[in-house]
């Protein structure tokens, strides 16, 4: 560990470009990561907003999009999905606060390598800018998941052509991406650790990082791997996944691709489309605790840092985000068991799947424990900490319902589904990032954002998304199909309107306060209070440095660790907090 | 600042409860032998999880408030955690969870591992873009050969499935776009798809079944209440998913047979 900071201490450059564009720094990295992933949340997030208005008016004639055709409303969904999957839920928690802040919490001056670092951010961008285009040739309208053939021939619709190629490029790029930050984040966790930076004092949220990039580089391996699969079924005639005796008769005005004709469809064999799902879920699934570790790891913080209690049993929480990581790659065929994948098989995937609920519990009953005889205080950042473990409840305990593979019957491909996953994948994630958002923002640029915009942003927010939410619930329930472009087709659905409509109007709302984070987050960047150092009283090692972080983080000095991370209201202690860098006086834990 | 965070968390577990328990929106009535065990394994497992819900959401809404800061002098209770509280919650959620998946399974097995019952109805679906066609192998009780390239969706019925006429086994075939099934038997249920994947959903039925290009799977389910049932696509299929539904008709054994037998009629 001695010899890494002569390494990696590059020397602060002096040009613009250098200095913000192509930045060795992890902080600007992380900003860049941040910003982009800002930017793709505004466009997923107005595209949902045109499919929210589209499902209750499907002959409404908008500004600009004018009406929209069902076709057109499958590439919304496809484009909403990818985006907010790969661009903003596996690109601001890691790729941002991480690459910002995983550095400074192990008291490190940069990253392990600092190239490869720049190189995955632009590499993530052109990913990005390769997806955008897929809307100007016509995006595809297969979903994000891709199922094959759909996916995988282009005569099998709009969109399937030039857009299919476009779209499953850019994941390629994307993952490649990926495996890049994933291994620059382990190098840096077992190498960079400052003296006395034990594993087991490490602040939460750097577990939840190492662990995220373990399973990025375990993941999006299998994805890249599918992706070029699927690239050759499409333009080179291999099989992978394309079965014989595939004939698209209603279809017949689209373009070939790969497939010189028809006939020559008809003859191709040996593919599965059930590999794809395998392959796809294999990835997907731990893309769930991809997207919601880092959450897990901002809330633990939080919680510990604004009850001024340590957090409730730190082992217990590393070892169930360590559990929640390895059964993680072993229950993907729960999205599989209407698939027609061998039935006997669903009873062990259905076992895994329950076995971890077990770990999420433990941290939902730690989050509480943390809670309970603390003093907590009601700072914006803390609010969605608390919103986050609310979400993470109510879209926790309706996997359970979705993991027996009997209740998966009714339910599988139904709202209800919709509503899960979002409560936790999305909203819960996306809370953890507002969470992280409100808690280092005066950390990351100097001064405090606006605590009552704060509040009116949470309270519109929690409220508008379980409003959104939880009625897919009962619309699940209900047989509520998902990826329906309109309801107008099937007798029992149109019944379901009025609920639809509600969350139409939800929808709106939740998004219009969306602009409230928005003018908050760049006004505070010019307007806010000057912040302090250390504004939450916190003790981990981001607080010991100046505000902003000079280049090398420390400023010259290397920090020595004598604490663990949550040392609040530690009995006889001169305040009600010891920085993790305080000489140990103090009991050491 | 608390108080209002409680009224909240609460407000949001009291509704989203209410609107489970009053079945405001609810799955249809169950007119399939299975049904009744399906919605029992629903009930119990959301009784356990409404139970956690609450609890859990009461907790969090009742502790932010509770110990709000009142000031330096209110106390803190520094702990690092209870590691006997942490083996005993760890130990009743595996129970929990892992009991009610066994619970479940019995309706699974007899449903997909066993064959179906002797003399059940033997009925193929074929689902392709946008629309979905049932099979019926007449008196001989065989299929006839289908071949992919004289499928035809825009002549429809035999056409549009492919069954090859040279096929002796074919002559006798009947292809319908509405589902017809006698009410008390089991059918026996052949599905197959002819370009993407579709999703044999029939939400009264509790049943729902990929259709998967390349693969017939075989599946059974009995219905025991007569009347006109949805069907409707589950799986994303292409820009006309959404209109992609038909009808299951279950009737009496008399009209089936009448059924066939007319159909059969209009074939020769």
């Amino acid at each position: 560990m001695a010899s890494t900071e002569i390494i990696h201490a590059h020397a602060a450059p002096q040009g613009f470009i250098r200095k913000y564009i192509f930045s060795l720094d992890h902080k600007v990295i992380g900003l860049q990561y941040y910003f982009l992933a800002l930017i793709a949340v505004f466009v997923g997030m107005g595209l949902s907003l045109l499919m929210r208005i589209h499902l209750i008016w499907p002959n409404a004639n908008l500004p600009i999009f004018g009406a929209i055709k069902p076709e057109t409303y499958l590439m919304f969904l496809t484009m909403h999905g990818t985006i907010m999957v790969f661009f903003v839920l596996t690109t601001a928690p890691q790729g941002g606060f991480g690459n910002y802040f995983l550095p400074i919490q192990i008291g490190a001056p940069d990253m392990a390598f600092p190239t490869l670092n720049m190189l995955s951010f632009w590499t993530t961008f052109v990913a990005f800018v390769v997806l955008v285009a897929a809307f100007f040739v016509g995006a595809p309208l297969h979903g994000w998941t891709g199922y094959a053939p759909l996916s995988a021939v282009p005569s099998a619709g709009p969109g399937e052509g030039l857009g299919a190629d476009l779209w499953i490029t850019s994941i390629a790029i994307f993952c490649a991406a990926s495996l890049m930050g994933a291994l620059n984040f382990i190098t840096t966790v077992l190498d960079m650790r400052a003296k006395g930076m034990t594993m087991m004092r490490m602040p939460l949220t750097c577990w939840a990082w190492f662990i995220t990039a373990i399973l990025g580089l375990l993941a999006f391996g299998v994805l890249l791997a599918a992706g070029i699969l699927l690239l050759m079924d499409r333009n080179l005639g291999t099989s992978f996944f394309v079965p014989g005796g595939l004939n698209f008769t209603g279809q017949t005005s689209f373009p070939t691709g790969g497939f010189s004709s028809s006939t020559d469809l008809i003859k191709h064999n040996g593919g599965s489309p059930l590999l794809w799902q395998h392959l796809f879920w294999f990835f997907g699934h731990p893309e769930v605790y991809i997207a919601i570790l880092p959450g897990m790891g901002v809330a633990s913080q939080l919680l510990s840092t604004f009850s001024r209690k340590p957090i409730f049993g730190y082992r217990a929480m590393v070892y169930a985000m360590l559990g929640i990581g390895i059964l993680g790659f072993v229950v993907w065929g729960h999205h599989m068991f209407m698939s027609g994948m061998s039935p006997y098989t669903a009873f062990a995937f259905s076992i895994m799947t329950m076995a971890i609920g077990v770990p999420s519990a433990i941290k939902t009953f730690n989050w509480l424990g943390t809670l309970y005889q603390g003093r907590v205080r009601f700072h914006t950042p803390m609010l969605f900490a608390i919103g986050f473990v609310s979400l993470f409840v109510s879209g926790g305990l309706s996997g359970p319902f979705l993991a027996q593979p009997v209740l998966d019957i009714p339910l599988h491909d139904t709202y209800f589904v919709v509503g899960h996953f979002h409560l936790i994948m999305g909203v819960a994630a996306i809370f953890g990032i507002f969470a992280a958002t409100y808690y280092w923002f005066p950390k990351m640029f100097g001064r405090m954002m606006s605590e009552g915009l704060g509040r009116w942003h949470f309270f519109l927010t929690l409220l508008g998304t379980y409003a959104i939410f939880m009625p897919m619930h009962y619309l699940g329930l209900a047989g509520q199909t998902r990826r329906y472009s309109e309801f107008t087709q099937v007798a029992y659905q149109t019944k379901l309107i009025p609920l639809q409509t509600f969350i139409t109007y939800a929808a709106i709302v939740t998004i219009s306060a969306q602009f409230i984070f928005l003018f908050n987050l760049f006004w505070s960047m010019a307007k806010g209070k000057k912040a302090t150092d250390n504004p939450w009283e916190a003790t981990t090692l981001e607080w010991t440095t100046a505000t902003p972080p000079p280049h090398d983080n420390f400023g010259g000095r290397t920090p020595v660790v004598s604490h663990g991370p949550y040392e609040y209201s530690v009995p006889g202690a001169a305040r009600d907090f010891v920085m993790q860098n305080d000489p140990a006086t103090t009991p050491a834990h | 600042m608390g108080l209002a965070l409680l009224a909240l968390i609460w407000l949001i577990t009291f509704v989203s409860t209410y609107f489970f328990v009053a079945k405001t929106w609810w799955f249809p009535v169950g007119a399939s032998a299975s049904a009744a065990w399906i919605d029992h394994q629903f009930a119990v497992t959301f009784i356990l999880m409404g139970i956690v819900f609450v609890a859990a959401q009461g907790a969090l809404g009742l502790f932010v408030w509770q110990y709000r800061d009142r000031g330096a002098t209110q106390p803190v209770h520094y702990s690092h955690g209870n590691a006997k509280l942490e083996i005993i919650w760890t130990v009743l959620t595996a129970v929990l969870f892992i009991g009610l998946n066994l619970m479940g399974s019995r309706v699974w097995a007899t449903e997909r591992f066993d064959p179906p019952e002797v003399g059940a109805v033997p009925v193929e679906a074929t689902g392709l873009q946008f629309a979905w066609y049932f099979r019926y192998p007449g008196p001989d009780g065989k299929y006839g050969r289908t071949k992919a390239e004289l499928e035809d969706a825009s002549a429809g019925g035999e056409s549009a499935v492919g069954l090859d006429p040279s096929d002796a086994a074919s002559k006798d075939d009947i292809v319908s776009g509405t589902m017809y099934i006698p009410v008390n038997r089991e059918v026996d249920l052949a599905l197959r798809a002819q370009d993407v994947i579709h999703s044999l959903f029939i939400p009264s039925m509790r049943f729902k079944q990929d259709a998967v290009p390349g693969l017939i799977i075989h599946m059974h389910f009995k219905p025991i209440q007569t009347g006109d049932y949805e069907i409707a696509c589950a799986e994303l299929c292409g820009l006309g998913h959404y209109k992609m539904h038909g009808m299951l008709k279950v009737v009496s054994q008399e009209e089936f047979d009448k059924w066939l037998a007319s159909k059969e009629a209009e074939k020769q």
